[in-house]
C-alpha cells in the first residue's frame, strides 16, 4: 500500500472523527443547558427527570449507551435499522452522553453567580431572558471554560469509541490498515492526529479563555 | 406629593416577625435617612420597598420609579463603566443612544470618573465602584433613589467620597432613603429620620428631634456607637 493510500484511508477515518466531535458539541452544548434548567427548576418533577437521566448518563459507560441508541429501536418498535442510522446512532449517543456532563458543568457555574447580581439586574428593570443572557450567562461561560476544556479534550479520545457501532473513523481505519499491512505506521499516524487534534483543541480553548481575561 | 407611601407592612422569614407593622411616606424632594442598630429590619424594609422581598401584609404604593444603591455594589463585572451605566437605559428603556450616552457622560463627570469609562469593575477603587454604582442607578432617572449602607462595605477613608456624592444629589433635591450607621452624616443631609429597632418604628422626626431625643433607646444606640 503506498503512503498516499494508507493517507486517503486514514483521512477518511479522521473526517468521519472530526465530524463525530464537533456534531456531538453542535448538540451537547445547548442540550446540556437545557438539562441544567431542569436541574435547576423550581418543580420538582423536571428536577427529578434530569436528576435521574444524568445520574444514569454518568454511571454507565459510554459504549453501553451507543449500543442501545443503536439496536434499541429495533429491540423496542422493531423498527428496521439501516447501516446509514449507524452515524445517526453515534451522534445521539454521544450528544445525550455529553449533555449531561456539560449540564453539571453548566449548573455549578449558573449558582456560583450571586444573587446580588440577579439583584441588581431585577431593581434595573431585566426581564428574566435579558438578566440570564446579558448578565449570567457571559459570566458564566468564563467560569466553566476550564472544566469545559477537559470534557472536549476526552471527547476527542472518546470519538474512537464509534467502533462499537462498526464506524470506521479514525482508530478503527488505522486498526484495519494495520492488519493488512502488519506494520505499526498507522497506529502512529493515528496516535500523531489524536494528539495534534488535542492540542489544537488546547489551543483553541486557552486562546478563548485569553480572550475572556479582559475582566475578573 | 408623596412619591411612596408604605401601609401597615409585616414581613417575617419563618417564625421571625422582621417588619413590624412598619408604615412611612416618603415626600417629593425629601431626603429620609432610616437609622437603628444591626439586625432591626432596615435592609428588608429596602427590599420589600424595592420589590426584592415579597411582604405578608400591608400595602406599598408608588408613585413614580425607584432605583437602589447596594451595600457592596453588585456591579457587573463584565460590563465596562460606561456599559454598566449605559446597558439597562438602552435595553430596558430602549432609549436613544445618543441622549444615553450624553447623560451617561455627564453623570460620570458629576462622580468625578470621567477617565474611567473603559474601565472594568475590578480595575477600580471600592470607592470608585460605588460612584459607578450611584451613576447606574441614577442614569435610570428614577424618582427616588433607595441606599442600603452605601459606605459600609469600603475602607474608612473611602466613605467621604460617597457622603460627598450622596450629599450634592441632596443639595438637587433627589427624593433618597438612604440606611445608614454614618450619624453624622445622617443627621447633616436628611430631612427626616427614623429609627427603627426589632422590625418597629421606634422614633422619627427631623434630626434634631431624633437625635437630641430623650428616649433611651435612642440615647443607648446612639451612645454605643459613639463609643466605638
Ligand atoms: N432572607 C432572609 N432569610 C431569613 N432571615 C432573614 C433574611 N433576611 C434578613 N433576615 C433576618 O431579618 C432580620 C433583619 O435583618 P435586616 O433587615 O438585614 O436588618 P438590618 O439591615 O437592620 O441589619 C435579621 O434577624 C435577619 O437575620
Ligand atoms: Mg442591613
Amino acid at each position: 500500500m503506498s503512503i498516499e493510500v494508507l493517507l486517503r484511508e486514514l483521512g477518511k477515518g479522521m473526517l468521519i472523527s472530526v465530524e463525530i466531535f464537533a456534531g456531538t458539541l453542535l448538540f451537547s452544548l445547548p442540550l446540556g443547558l437545557i438539562v441544567a434548567f431542569g436541574r435547576m427548576s423550581k418543580f420538582a418533577l423536571p428536577r427529578l427527570i434530569t436528576k435521574i437521566y444524568i445520574s444514569i448518563m454518568r454511571g454507565t459507560p459510554l459504549m453501553l449507551q451507543l449500543l442501545v441508541v443503536y439496536f434499541g429501536p429495533y429491540y423496542l418498535f422493531g423498527v428496521r435499522i439501516s447501516s446509514s442510522y449507524r452515524i445517526i446512532a453515534v451522534l445521539i449517543g454521544f450528544s445525550i452522553n455529553y449533555a449531561a456532563y456539560f449540564a453539571e458543568i453548566y449548573r455549578g457555574g449558573i449558582e456560583s453567580i450571586s444573587e446580588g447580581q440577579y439583584e441588581a439586574a431585577k431593581v434595573l428593570g431585566y426581564s428574566k431572558n435579558q438578566t440570564f443572557f446579558r448578565i449570567v450567562f457571559p459570566q458564566v461561560v468564563k467560569r466553566i471554560i476550564p472544566p469545559v476544556t477537559n470534557e472536549v479534550i476526552t471527547l476527542v479520545k472518546d470519538t474512537s469509541l464509534a467502533y462499537s457501532l462498526a464506524v470506521v473513523e479514525m482508530f478503527t481505519a488505522a486498526k484495519q490498515i494495520a492488519a493488512s499491512q502488519t506494520s505499526m505506521v498507522p497506529f502512529l499516524a493515528a496516535g500523531i492526529f489524536y494528539y495534534v487534534f488535542n492540542l489544537l483543541v488546547a489551543l483553541g480553548m486557552e486562546a478563548f479563555e485569553k480572550k475572556l481575561s479582559y475582566y475578573h | 406629593m408623596s412619591l411612596l407611601e408604605i401601609k401597615n407592612i409585616r414581613k417575617s422569614f419563618g417564625d421571625n416577625e422582621v417588619l413590624k407593622d412598619i408604615s412611612l411616606k416618603v415626600e417629593k424632594g425629601e431626603v429620609l435617612a432610616v437609622i437603628g442598630p444591626s439586625g432591626s429590619g432596615k435592609s428588608t424594609l429596602l427590599r420589600c420597598a424595592t420589590k426584592l422581598e415579597t411582604y405578608d401584609a400591608g400595602e406599598i404604593i408608588y408613585e413614580g420609579s425607584f432605583g437602589l444603591v447596594f451595600q457592596n455594589f453588585n456591579l457587573f463585572p463584565h460590563y465596562t463603566v460606561m456599559k454598566n451605566i449605559t446597558d439597562a437605559p438602552l435595553r430596558v428603556q430602549k432609549r436613544e443612544k445618543d441622549e444615553v450616552f450624553k447623560e451617561a457622560r455627564e453623570l460620570l463627570l458629576k462622580m468625578g470618573l470621567s477617565d474611567k469609562e473603559d474601565a472594568y469593575p475590578y480595575q477600580l477603587s471600592g470607592g470608585q465602584q460605588q460612584r459607578v454604582s450611584i451613576a447606574r442607578a441614577l442614569a435610570m432617572n428614577p424618582d427616588i433613589l433607595f441606599f442600603d449602607e452605601p459606605t459600609s462595605a469600603l475602607d474608612p477613608e473611602l466613605t467621604g467620597e460617597i457622603l460627598k456624592v450622596i450629599k450634592a444629589l441632596a443639595a438637587e433635591h433627589m427624593t433618597m432613603v438612604i440606611v445608614t450607621h454614618e450619624m453624622q452624616f445622617a443627621k447633616n443631609v436628611s430631612d427626616y429620620v427614623i429609627f427603627m429597632e426589632n422590625g418597629y418604628i421606634v422614633t422619627q422626626g427631623t434630626p434634631t428631634e431624633v437625635f437630641d431625643s430623650a428616649n433611651p433607646r435612642i440615647r443607648d444606640f446612639l451612645g454605643k456607637l459613639n463609643a466605638e
